[in-house]
């Protein structure tokens, strides 16, 4: 390089200067975005600093517990974990994926899946990816806590049913909130949250279901939990107590192994339902955790519907078991004299109709004792169909029993108006000869059933069906029958029972309890049914027991689908009436010796009445 | 006159503003990093701050004038280095800028060369005796520039090459630069935006990426958007009055990126408020002003660009890193001088300053 200027002296102070002013500048533009930031914009970024460093993870409120009507559980929750993938860093997420795959097991589709399914949510909405995780899933969970910040642990309440099948389908059974429910719950709800589906999950979810609560923690910047802020403590969902008493509930559940059909024992003075059964049935736990969809499908379409609860929801005809509403129409309606007999040939033919048996000279005791056809259909011939019509309704049939659970069926009950209405035809006087003997068109429910039959040796008290013990606003309805009536109706279901030439062959007799009922076997019109089962179908068996027969404290209808014969049925019943009495007898000399200090009054009266009732026999 | 330098000469006033912005980095240092594994760092940095201190002392005890005489091979040595750097450098985070020196320090050359080019462009700027660039002095400028800027780029370290730019800018305008020649290099610059934005993708992808989230930051809240957003969040919550000395949040759990360094302005920010970074940004602005009063204090042209072009550098250090941490400009790397941790770059500051100081002291000598 060339020698330089040593001595250059020049100075440019005024550029130096305007260096000064420029730096000054400067320094003032940096202040005003310090400004901006710290005072201006200073309450939006501690919003976001808050929300950095706070995670709410939520605390599931256990659901209430179901219990029967002595306190027993029924249903119940346990505390167990959850895995939840939080997604508000997508990138985090889809780095992730490989690890939680291998990790927790959970297979790429299934998880690509969830994360779709989730796609419109709010990104800080984490996702359950593993509704019950074990041991291990929850060790790996808590190792990867610094390399995979976006798994969390929630401790969630999970759904246990001790008993399994039985009473599945009136329990009913959880699982995950649609995105329907969702959107109709106005924000009660979140995705993944777990809520009642059928039965009395969903009728009384609102109770069942408490309010969830929430943790606050404070989390660094790898997602390591610093401290907890505070916590909102979940309030537990009430339990519910029911009618049903486990005991009887084990009795027909046992009955019913193997069978398809349904029961319903109630209290006939308070409507109480004591047990219900439906077959075949599920395990309402395959639910509790997030059923696999294959497995739901294959529930859905099992041509022997699981899923339906019979007790409520199979409308059938009722068979000779009607023949009691009938009876009651003739003795009520004065139409034909209580007297009335009919010369029974075994043989004669009333449009197309027989009876099996020549039965000889009937009286209407007679006929309801062997249940002859032929009285009947001279009984319906001379009724007319409105007649009946109005009694079957009137006394429950046809319509819906309002019993606490969704989805009940209502029945039908035909009469000229809903040919006219649905076939657009005259009624043909042919098909009251079959309504008369409880088929053709007439549809009823094992509950309806149980219902009407109590009515009638009532006195026309229609009792409002239901689960929840302590229920209030219960609707008594009436249909006022008088005494006499009642008496020879019931007298006649007592021979049934008791008396030579019943239809339940002596089969069924109680010693010292007043032991009434009526058979019923009911063709099958559904050929679609039949071709889809592939099997040919044989009758369904009915049987509505009452005990005593007047002014009954228990009834119970049983239907067993192609049982071929009611009598086949009234074992059953016969058992339920009878650890129904066994348990209160057993439990009468405590009660004698303990006096009024006897836990629960209202029992011991009842029980006081129906022993005297049933020595008086 | 007098033939020697003295001690009263030091610039005692610069040194105090020094030492005053040093404390406030060691105890934010110490604030960012007590309660975590890297506790005591501000130690380590008071180590640094020592051997800067030593070094400084050294540097000013050599005339500038004979440092000026070396110019040539301190800027022959200075790219060999890099060269070096790029041939057998240690590579660390995906980019190679150590030399390991018998294994016991890591030089980080490039910072060298911030000094090296200081030396020479005031060197060269010294030589020019009119008061008006000429077109030719200009394009030497520029070349003896852009060697270690496209060498440094190379390693890659887009934020230290960039520190280069400022030292010619500063003096090319303190030469005297031609108006004509102002335009055509705004021109110039102009025409390069459309090739620099064809050439992006011949960027790195973590600069790319750094462009990208200059950008639209709110796109991408994990990746590399995270730390401007982090830092935004953290200067933001600060408030006027700040979280108080070891309280802020934001800091304290870590989601301030490298809050111990480049983002240390940041954990100063959400722990002292407003107030706080007034202080500090208004100590910067002494500390500037003073080197400035130095330079036109300079005995001679050389002197004053050797002390205008260590201003420049500072000046430029901490407009950057300001900005960047409150997001008006992207992540590049550049620390805040004497606040932030790291060896290289206090060292490198305290020699700067040394040569200030040794400009001062010898505005009085023959």
């Amino acid at each position: 390089m060339a020698p330089w200027n040593v001595n250059d002296q020049r100075i440019p102070q005024g550029r130096l200067a305007l260096v000064s002013y420029m730096s000054v500048a400067l320094v003032v533009l940096l202040l005003v975005g310090f400004w901006k930031l710290q005072v201006v914009q200073s309450e939006h970024f501690s919003d976001l600093a808050e929300r950095n460093q706070v995670r709410s993870i939520p605390i599931i409120a256990p659901r209430g517990a179901m219990l029967d009507r002595e306190g027993r559980v029924l249903v119940d929750s346990y505390p167990s974990f959850s895995i939840l993938l939080l997604r508000d860093d997508p990138r985090a997420v889809e780095k992730s994926l490989p690890q939680i795959e291998e990790g927790l097991g959970i297979s790429k589709e299934d998880l690509k899946q969830q994360l779709e399914a989730a796609r419109s949510e709010p990104k800080f909405q984490p996702i359950v990816i593993k509704p019950a995780a074990s041991d291990a899933d929850i060790a790996f969970v808590e190792s990867h806590r610094a390399d995979l910040p976006v798994l969390e642990l929630m401790m969630v309440q999970r759904r246990r049913y001790p008993h399994g099948e039985m009473l599945a389908n009136t329990v009913g059974y959880v699982g995950e909130v649609s995105p329907q429910e969702l959107d109709d719950s106005n924000g009660r709800y979140r995705p993944g949250d777990i809520v009642g589906k059928a039965g009395l999950e969903k009728e009384y979810n609102e109770q069942l279901e408490g309010t969830d609560g929430m943790r606050r923690i404070v989390v660094n910047s790898v997602g390591k939990v610093m401290r907890t802020l505070d916590n909102v403590e979940a309030i537990p969902g009430k339990p519910i107590q029911l009618t049903i008493d486990y005991d009887l509930q084990s009795v027909a559940d046992a009955d019913f192994v193997g069978k398809e059909g349904a029961l319903v024992a109630m209290d006939a003075r308070t409507g109480e339902i004591l047990a219900m059964v439906s077959r075949p049935t599920f395990d309402p736990n395959d639910f509790a955790i997030r059923i696999p969809a294959k497995e739901w499908a294959a529930l859905n379409s099992d041509p022997e519907t699981p899923l339906l609860n019979r007790a409520i929801q199979a409308q059938l005809a009722p068979g000779s078991v009607f023949k009691l509403v009938e009876a009651t129409a003739m003795l009520e309606s004065k139409a034909i004299p209580a007297n009335f007999t009919v010369y029974c040939p075994g043989y004669a033919t009333f449009y197309g109709h027989h009876c099996d048996h020549a039965h000889g000279e009937v009286d209407l005791h007679r006929a309801i004792v062997s249940s002859c056809d032929v009285y009947f259909y001279n009984v319906g011939k001379l009724l007319g169909i409105d007649r009946i019509d109005q009694y079957a309704t009137g006394l429950g049939l046809g319509h819906r029993t309002g019993v606490d659970l969704p989805g009940e069926e209502p029945g039908l009950v035909p009469s000229e108006d809903w040919v006219e209405r649905v076939y657009h035809h005259k009624w043909y006087p042919g098909s009251t000869i079959s309504v008369a003997i409880g088929q053709g068109a007439l549809m009823v429910t094992p509950i309806q059933m149980a219902r009407t039959v109590a009515a009638i040796a009532s006195g026309g008290r229609l009792i409002p069906p239901h689960l929840l013990k302590n229920a209030t606003g219960l609707n008594f309805g009436s249909f006022p029958i008088s005494d006499d009536t009642v008496k020879q109706v019931t007298d006649g279901m007592w021979g049934v029972v008791n008396e030579p030439g019943g239809t339940t062959l002596g089969l069924v007799k109680l010693q010292n309890i007043d032991f009434a009922g009526k058979t019923g076997t009911a063709q099958i019109e559904s050929f679609a049914l039949q071709n889809k089962l592939g099997k040919k179908l044989k009758e369904n068996g009915w049987f509505v027991g009452i005990a005593p027969r007047r002014n009954p404290e228990i009834v119970v209808a049983a239907l067993v689908q192609g049982a071929g014969w009611g009598s086949s049925v009234a074992p059953i019943v016969r058992d339920v009436v009878k650890a129904y009495f066994d348990k209160k007898n057993a439990r009468l000399p405590q009660q004698a010796n303990g006096g009024s200090a006897a836990p629960s009054g209202a029992a011991s009266e009842g029980a006081l009445a129906a022993t005297a009732v049933g020595s008086h026999r | 006159m007098k033939d020697r330098p003295r001690i009263q000469d030091f610039d005692w006033p610069m040194l105090a503003i020094v030492g005053a912005i040093s404390g406030v980095g060691l105890l934010e240092i110490y604030s960012s990093t007590h309660a975590s594994a890297m506790a005591g760092m501000q130690w380590k940095q008071l180590i640094w701050i020592g051997v800067g201190l030593a070094g400084m002392f050294l540097i000013a005890s050599i005339d500038y004038h004979t440092l000026l005489d070396q110019a040539l091979p301190l800027y022959v040595f200075g790219v060999v280095g890099l060269l070096v750097v790029l041939a057998i450098g240690l590579t660390h985070l995906g980019a190679k800028r150590w030399i390991s020196i018998g294994g016991v320090a890591n030089l980080q050359v490039s910072e060298l060369m911030k000094l090296i080019i200081i030396i020479v462009l005031a060197r060269y700027l010294s030589e020019v005796r009119t008061d008006r660039l000429t077109l030719r002095d200009i394009v030497k400028i520029t070349l003896l520039t852009v060697v270690p800027v496209v060498l440094i780029l190379k390693q890659p370290d887009l934020g230290t090459a960039m520190v280069l730019v400022p030292v010619a800018v500063v003096g090319i305008f303190l030469a005297g630069v031609e108006w004509k020649h102002l335009a055509i290099g705004v021109i110039l610059l102009g025409s390069l935006v459309p090739v620099a934005w064809h050439m992006r993708t011949h960027l790195k992808p973590y600069q790319q990426q750094r462009i990208e989230t200059f950008l639209h930051p709110e796109e991408d809240q994990r990746g590399a958007g995270y730390q401007i957003l982090q830092s935004e969040i953290a200067v933001g919550s600060g408030g006027f009055w700040g979280k108080g000395f070891g309280k802020g949040s934001q800091n304290q759990l870590g989601f301030v990126p490298v809050r111990y360094s480049d983002f240390i302005l940041a954990a100063l920010a959400e722990e002292q408020g407003f107030i706080g970074v007034c202080v500090v940004l208004l100590l910067y602005l002494g500390l500037i002003l003073r080197l400035v009063d130095n330079a036109q204090k300079a005995k001679d042209r050389a002197g004053m660009y050797v002390v205008m072009g260590v201003t420049a550098i500072l000046g430029f250090h901490v407009l950057v890193n300001a900005s960047m941490v409150i997001g008006y400009m992207p992540v590049t790397g550049i620390p805040l001088p004497l606040m932030s941790y790291g060896g290289s770059s206090t060292a490198f500051v305290f020699l700067a300053l040394g040569l200030v100081m040794n400009v001062r002291m010898r505005r009085f000598v023959n």
